[in-house]
């Protein structure tokens, strides 16, 4: 079996094995619920009948869609360029903690409040990112730094909410006491979907597809992402491309923190509480979105559905929520691996 | 203070263990030209593979437990081959993956052995009143024996040219498709290595996130040791050491637990940036982490 390249691999081509592949990560998944020892249609069915089938369920669909929205599409403009940021996670629970740090002890009058709330979000997950895009000048391997980081940002977390940060109005419990009514988010009555973040979403999604396709620095950034060589040579300095992206999906990530604790949990808790791993979802978000930020306005949804999955698949069938990273690893594994035959043609036998 | 002295060495030997027998796995899997940044899941399986076995009788046979650890470290990491070597698919991504495939399947898996007995331990050995664990002594044998391998004999040569140049190596009738995916899976029964040490005697349990970081640790600690087995040694030494010093002073100080919780990632930040600084970078082997594909550059 050898690859003979493609001269323009089309759209189509490209979709056709996407939905392959997605289609090989189920099938393979189903291979270890055999093993675990459910029946693979139980655990599909029950995803499935409990996210899309009834109005609970996609209202839980669309409160974990809004995160990943939000750091997918800043990853994507990262995996464009090449910088290959994974965390999204550490990002958002530093959105998270200057948010509540702002909500809690700053005291600004009502309507200006939650701005500045989710300004200083984005401002926490950029300058956490920012750590990594510095660090990359020297040599440091960024799905390293801002792996460490991740785990940095959850001690600091508990650290908060155990020690100075700690409420005085609760007993026993370490998280902080409750924001004031200016700072919490409204929802879509009966669920904890925070519309307002789903739009800041759906508008950071398409900003930064106009920013990609349409902007000097979207083709600054394509080329370093593309080409090292000739972005150098065209005199595009890829260091300070790369603190920008950074600076972009950091805060992306650090609106999702802001979100999620302005919008469901009205206070800074355990990191565990404030995500449920999206930062590596939506690394998948982005991956299945090709690196096109728009595109995350489909894939966040569908990941979405895993995630709200796995929560079913706890309470239904008690099966561990680290089925959720299974799902996760064995779609991303199968993206990567057919990329080669969205810009290959496969050609058996031995070369002529 | 001898004691102290000899406890701390002792302590940071055998915390160093996992990390020791997990580096050197990366090493021989990026001396290769792939880099696998799964190693924390591998750990994982392997973890579970020899729990699974040893725990299945009273008198299960501990030999057949190490086994079954490095072959479930080596599936996961035939994934990773097949992935990045067949299939040419990005070796950081991949091993992210697989990362996330072996703690999840772990964890999933592992379920139905959270918190069984394990009957027959791991015990330390005792050498003239000198004790120390036998996983321990595999791993220093383990790190001179793959110096020996890649610096003094022919295969380990062609090993380090698959790494460096493929291009080169292919010239010469080296298939290099077949040696990178021999390093890894050489890799990840190492790194299942690594988790049978943590599941049959460090903690001699099962727990889901045992491995808690420790993968994450000995990927960076190749660019510190830069790629050589005995380096890697004194890294794991180092690293040991400071997972020590955080049980030591524990709640016996003014500092707040989660200092020491997050201060080995920190370190591990500090130590990479002090190898960049240091242009370590330049160890790598020249064909890391790129697919090799005849005919191109």
């Amino acid at each position: 079996m050898r690859f003979v390249p493609l001269a323009a691999p089309s759209t189509a081509r490209a979709s056709l094995v996407t939905l392959a592949s997605v289609a090989v990560a189920l099938a393979l998944c189903a291979l270890i619920f055999v093993f675990y020892g459910v029946s693979p249609a139980e655990v599909y069915s029950t995803m499935l009948r409990g996210t899309l089938g009834d109005s609970t369920g996609l209202a839980e669909v669309g409160r974990r869609t809004i995160p990943l929205l939000l750091i997918g599409a800043g990853l994507a403009i990262a995996f464009r360029a090449q910088f290959f940021n994974i965390g999204g996670e550490g990002q958002l629970l530093l959105g998270a903690v200057f948010a509540a740090g702002t909500a809690l002890f700053v005291p600004l009058p009502g309507p200006v409040l939650l701005p500045v709330v989710f300004i200083m979000g984005a401002v926490g997950g950029g300058l956490w990112a920012l750590i990594a895009a510095l660090l990359r000048r020297l040599n440091v391997n960024e799905i390293l730094s801002t792996l460490m980081l991740n785990y940095i940002a959850i001690a600091l977390v508990t650290y908060l909410i155990a020690g100075p940060w700690k409420g005085k109005d609760v007993r026993g419990y370490i998280y902080t006491d409750s924001f004031p009514d200016a700072a919490n988010l409204p929802v879509i009555a009966g669920t904890q979907v925070h519309w307002p973040t789903l739009v800041l979403g759906v508008v950071v999604a398409l900003g930064l597809q106009w920013l990609l396709s349409r902007s000097t620095f979207g083709y600054a950034l394509r080329v370093v992402g593309e080409n090292p060589g000739a972005a150098r040579y065209a005199g595009i300095s890829s260091a300070r491309v790369m603190t920008v992206v950074a600076l972009i999906t950091g805060g992306a990530a650090g609106l999702a923190g802001a979100g999620e604790v302005a919008g469901i949990h009205h206070r800074l808790l355990e990191a565990g509480q404030i995500s449920l791993g999206y930062g590596f979802t939506a690394v998948i978000v982005a991956w299945l979105a090709r690196g096109n930020p728009a595109l995350c306005l489909i894939t966040a949804p569908v990941m979405g559905i895993i995630l709200a999955g796995g929560d079913l698949l706890k309470i239904d069938l008690n099966m561990p929520f680290r089925v959720v990273d299974v799902f996760s690893g064995v779609i991303l594994l199968c993206l990567i691996a057919s990329e080669v035959f969205v810009r290959n043609r496969v050609v058996w036998g031995v070369r002529a | 203070m001898d004691n102290i002295v000899v406890e701390a060495l002792i302590r940071a030997l055998s915390v160093g263990t996992p990390l020791l027998l997990a580096c050197l796995g990366a090493i021989i899997n990026e001396r290769g030209g792939v880099v696998n940044l799964g190693v924390e899941g591998m750990m994982a399986v392997g973890a579970l593979a020899a729990f699974a076995v040893a725990s299945s009788s009273p008198d299960a046979n501990l030999w057949l437990a190490v086994g079954a650890s490095m072959l479930a470290g080596a599936a996961l990491a035939s994934l990773h081959a097949l992935a990045t070597v067949t299939l040419r698919a990005n070796q950081f991504v991949s091993g992210l993956a697989l990362a996330l495939i072996g703690t999840g399947a772990a964890g999933l898996l592992g379920k139905k052995f959270e918190g069984l007995p394990l009957f027959n331990k791991v015990n330390d050995w005792n050498l003239g009143g000198f004790v120390i664990n036998p996983f321990t002594v595999a791993a220093l044998l383990l790190a001179v024996v793959m110096a020996f391998y890649l610096n003094s004999t022919r295969s380990g040569l062609t090993l380090r040219s698959v790494g460096e140049n493929p291009a080169a190596a292919d010239v010469l009738g080296v298939n290099v498709g077949a040696v990178r995916i021999w390093a890894v899976l050489a890799g990840g029964s190492l790194s299942g290595l690594a988790g049978a040490f943590l599941a049959l005697s460090y903690r001699a349990s099962w727990a889901d996130n045992m491995t808690g970081g420790l993968g994450w640790i000995a990927v960076a600690l190749v660019i510190f040791v830069g790629w050589r087995p005995l380096r890697a040694v004194l890294g794991a030494l180092f690293f040991g050491f400071l997972y020590y010093l955080q049980f030591r002073l524990q709640g016996n100080s003014p500092v707040p637990t989660e200092v020491f919780n997050a201060m080995p990632f920190v370190l591990v930040l500090v130590v990479l940036a002090l190898a960049g600084l240091r242009g370590q970078q330049g160890d790598a082997p020249a064909g890391l982490g790129r697919p090799y594909v005849r005919g191109e550059r």
